[in-house]
């Protein structure tokens, strides 16, 4: 579903990605873990399209097309979703609408009829079910007001109602309490299926005890240093990043393999 | 295709020009052209008076050009055509006597005036250039005792209430273009709701101006007796021209006792080109009293159009208990300037005013709120709100706010907000990952941003407002 070869990007000028080398197939999921600056979220932001971020080198196939000529609209359409780590206000514009927008939209690229606004309610209310949320969520803007948790909450609910091929979720455990993780990571299990994949962007080892990663990928320093099962997330937890700083990248030896 | 890609496409699309036949009386502005309008218009004497005073008045006046924030080239007055008007008979009995091509005009402005294809519910007027040239549902209305005409004919029809009310609320001195109106105005509505009657159905005028080189002219004036509920709309297109037209228009609104007028605008000119060659010049007066107790006037306006607007439809609030509401949104973009606002005159005890405006710069455009609260000494316990937003998109359009509060009773209470932001590219971002395209997320945000004024407006006028600024904005970004 998803090629990463030889990903080189980067902000301002600074390169950050330095030859990743990543692929995803249907129905997997990936967790990216590594230490904070290693380049995390930068790769969940370049795949899903952030303008702020420049690639430099490489290449992203997704579905078989380059995935880095698509505009962050049509990638949003094709199915690539990301959960932001910090979700964006949108005074005055409800979640419905909002919600229901961008829905149609995915509709209309799929060639199929679009839903008014009784339609789309009794969708809506089905999927809310996936992460606990109620009616008054719906009226409210989009994100303002919201806590934390319930902003974490809210992007998975636009998961649920888009329907993601390949969902990335950047940071999504960040700043959750305990039952809030509970019910974020049981929104993402209950949406993923053999016809998707997930990445899970994520600092801590605790997600991964709710959302079962099949690999697990350590960056550091914008590369992939080291790949193993949900096993290494365990060692990670247990001995730090800091052994890392030291170990070889695989990657490198791939790209050369390659 | 998305829908911002399809409006995207359609730029301007009232720019058309319809091709009849006019009647035009020489440019300039005389005391003759004054008294030749009065003859073509087979005015009373009562009314060449008007006329007269107001015209000897505005030759003392200068024009304001100092203290608004917009710039423009001299206006030659005498180089403007003060009447035109399509060839038609006199009087017409029905619609089928309508000029066709007229009624195509407004057909393609999407306002059928012929009696199978009316619009359900709103009564329309329809003014082209100088003159009114139908009126539906007169019938209708009548049976409820609401009269809605063009102000030709009321001045024909209903002399003693026009003389009552005409200039009671601007008067003929008020300001230099209020006073050229006064002058020179040569048709527009006239609408009274009898006492204790909710008018019916919505009344509409819809503004068009044809010719390049005719000013537009039009009074409005709405008469809500003791009790009566009325809502009216206003809306204006007119074609693309590389020259400037003049349009100066006043609008008066009387509520007596427990009397409501609600007063909505889309204002649609054409805004000149990219380079700010061309557009309409707007210089409107809008004022409403409340002069009864417990009355209420409430101005909705979505300015959109023009290459200057100068406007602030304001409210007397003299019965006591009385309220005065302003809901604004001001969009400009490429050349275009505003300085638009309201005044809100607190004479009467208990007596409440809103005020949201929300501004919208986009190009290299220019937008100022300018806004006066004034209480007076008898208004004990007045209260006044005012809210006032600004957005800018890109980085050389301007937005200013200039609020002048002048309060001389200690009882009453005056509160101001304002805001500035910019559309931020997270944001866009944000929405753009879930789907929508960048036109259509400029859209939404700029649409949940005037939220609070779009709800003021009726229905279908808020449809018409959403998709007017999200087609005003298209290719602001980015």
């Amino acid at each position: 579903m998803l090629e990463i070869k030889n990903l080189h990007a980067g902000i301002d000028g600074n390169e950050i990605l330095k030859g990743i080398n990543l692929t995803i197939r249907k129905g997997e999921i990936h967790a990216i873990m590594g230490p904070n600056g290693s380049g995390k979220s930068t790769l969940a932001k370049v795949l899903s399209g952030h303008p702020s971020y420049e690639v430099t080198a490489g290449e992203v196939l997704y579905e078989g097309k380059n995935l880095l000529e698509m505009s962050p609209d049509e990638r949003a359409r094709s199915g690539v979703f990301m959960a932001f780590q910090y979700p964006i206000e949108v005074p005055g514009v409800s979640n419905a609408q909002f919600l229901r927008l961008a829905y149609n939209e995915k509709r209309k690229h799929l060639g199929e009829e679009e839903l008014d606004p009784l339609e789309f309610k009794d969708l809506l209310k089905e999927r809310a079910k996936v992460v606990e949320m109620d009616a008054s969520f719906m009226t409210r803007s989009v994100n303002e007001g919201f806590s934390g948790g319930e902003k974490k909450r809210n992007e998975i609910l636009q998961m649920a109602v888009l329907e993601p091929k390949l969902a990335i979720l950047d940071e999504t455990d960040s700043g959750l309490d305990i039952d809030a993780l509970r019910i974020v990571a049981g929104g993402v299990n209950q949406l993923h299926n053999e016809n998707n994949a997930v990445i899970l962007v994520t600092h801590y080892q605790r997600l991964l005890d709710y959302i079962v990663p099949q690999f697990v990928h350590v960056l550091a320093n914008g590369r992939i240093a080291k790949e193993g099962g949900k096993e290494l997330a365990l060692e990670l937890e247990e001995k730090g990043y800091d052994w890392l700083k030291t170990a070889t990248p695989e990657t490198s030896v791939e790209a050369r393999a390659n | 295709m998305s829908t911002a890609e399809l409006l995207g496409k359609q730029e301007y699309k009232y720019g058309f020009v319809t091709d009849i036949e006019s009647d035009v009386i020489p440019r300039g502005l005389s005391e003759d052209t004054i008294r030749l309008i009065v003859k073509i218009k087979n005015e009373p004497d009562w009314m060449l008076d008007f006329r007269l005073k107001a015209y000897r008045h505005w030759l003392t006046m200068t024009e304001p050009k100092h203290w608004p924030n917009i710039s423009y080239p001299e206006i030659n007055y005498q180089d403007v055509i003060y009447y035109s008007a399509p060839k038609q008979k006199a009087t017409k009995a029905s619609l089928d006597e309508v000029d066709p091509e007229l009624l195509r005009t407004f057909e393609k402005l999407g306002i059928p005036l012929t009696e199978q294809k009316q619009l359900a519910n709103v009564a329309v007027d329809a003014v082209f250039d100088s003159v009114s040239v139908a009126t539906t549902y007169k019938e209708k209305l009548k049976k409820h005792g609401v009269i809605f005409c063009s102000f030709t004919e009321a001045i024909r029809e209903y002399p003693e209430l026009v003389r009552k009310y005409l200039g009671s609320v601007v008067p003929t001195n008020d300001n230099f273009f209020a006073a050229l109106n006064s002058a020179v105005f040569s048709d527009g509505s006239f609408c009274f709701i009898p006492k204790g009657v909710r008018c019916p159905m919505e009344l509409s005028t819809y503004f068009r101006i044809n010719n390049s080189e005719s000013g537009q002219f039009e009074r409005t004036l709405i008469i809500a007796e003791e009790g009566s509920h009325v809502s009216y709309l206003e809306g204006c297109t007119a074609p693309k021209f590389d020259k400037n037209q003049l349009h100066a228009a006043v609008v008066e609104l009387v509520a007596l006792d427990d009397a409501q007028i609600k007063y909505s605008t889309v204002q649609n000119w054409y805004a000149g080109d990219e380079k700010g060659v061309g557009g309409i010049y707007n210089f409107v007066t809008k004022r409403g009293k409340c002069a009864g107790r417990n009355s209420k006037i409430s101005w909705t306006q979505v300015e959109t159009g023009s290459a200057i607007t100068w406007k602030y439809p304001s409210c007397i609030l003299q019965g006591d208990n009385s309220i005065g509401e302003f809901y604004s949104v001001a969009l400009t973009n490429h050349a275009q300037q505003a300085d638009t606002g309201t005044k809100m005159i607190h004479l009467g005890k208990n007596t409440r005013s809103t005020i949201i405006s929300k501004g919208i710069a986009a190009g290299r455009s220019n937008n100022s709120y300018r806004g006066l609260v004034k209480v007076m000494p008898k208004a004990d316990n007045a209260r006044n709100y005012t809210q006032c937003d600004s957005m800018l998109i890109g980085s050389n359009s301007g937005a200013n706010t200039f609020p002048y509060i002048e309060v001389m009773n200690n009882t009453s209470s005056v509160e101001h907000e304002a805001s500035t932001s910019k559309i931020s590219e997270e944001q866009l971002f944000y929405l753009q990952q879930r789907g929508i395209s960048q036109e259509d997320a400029v859209s939404l945000i700029i649409n949940g941003f005037c939220k609070d004024v779009f709800l003021q407006l009726p229905m279908e006028f808020a449809v018409e407002a959403q998709r007017l600024l999200g087609m005003k904005l298209e290719g602001s970004v980015g």
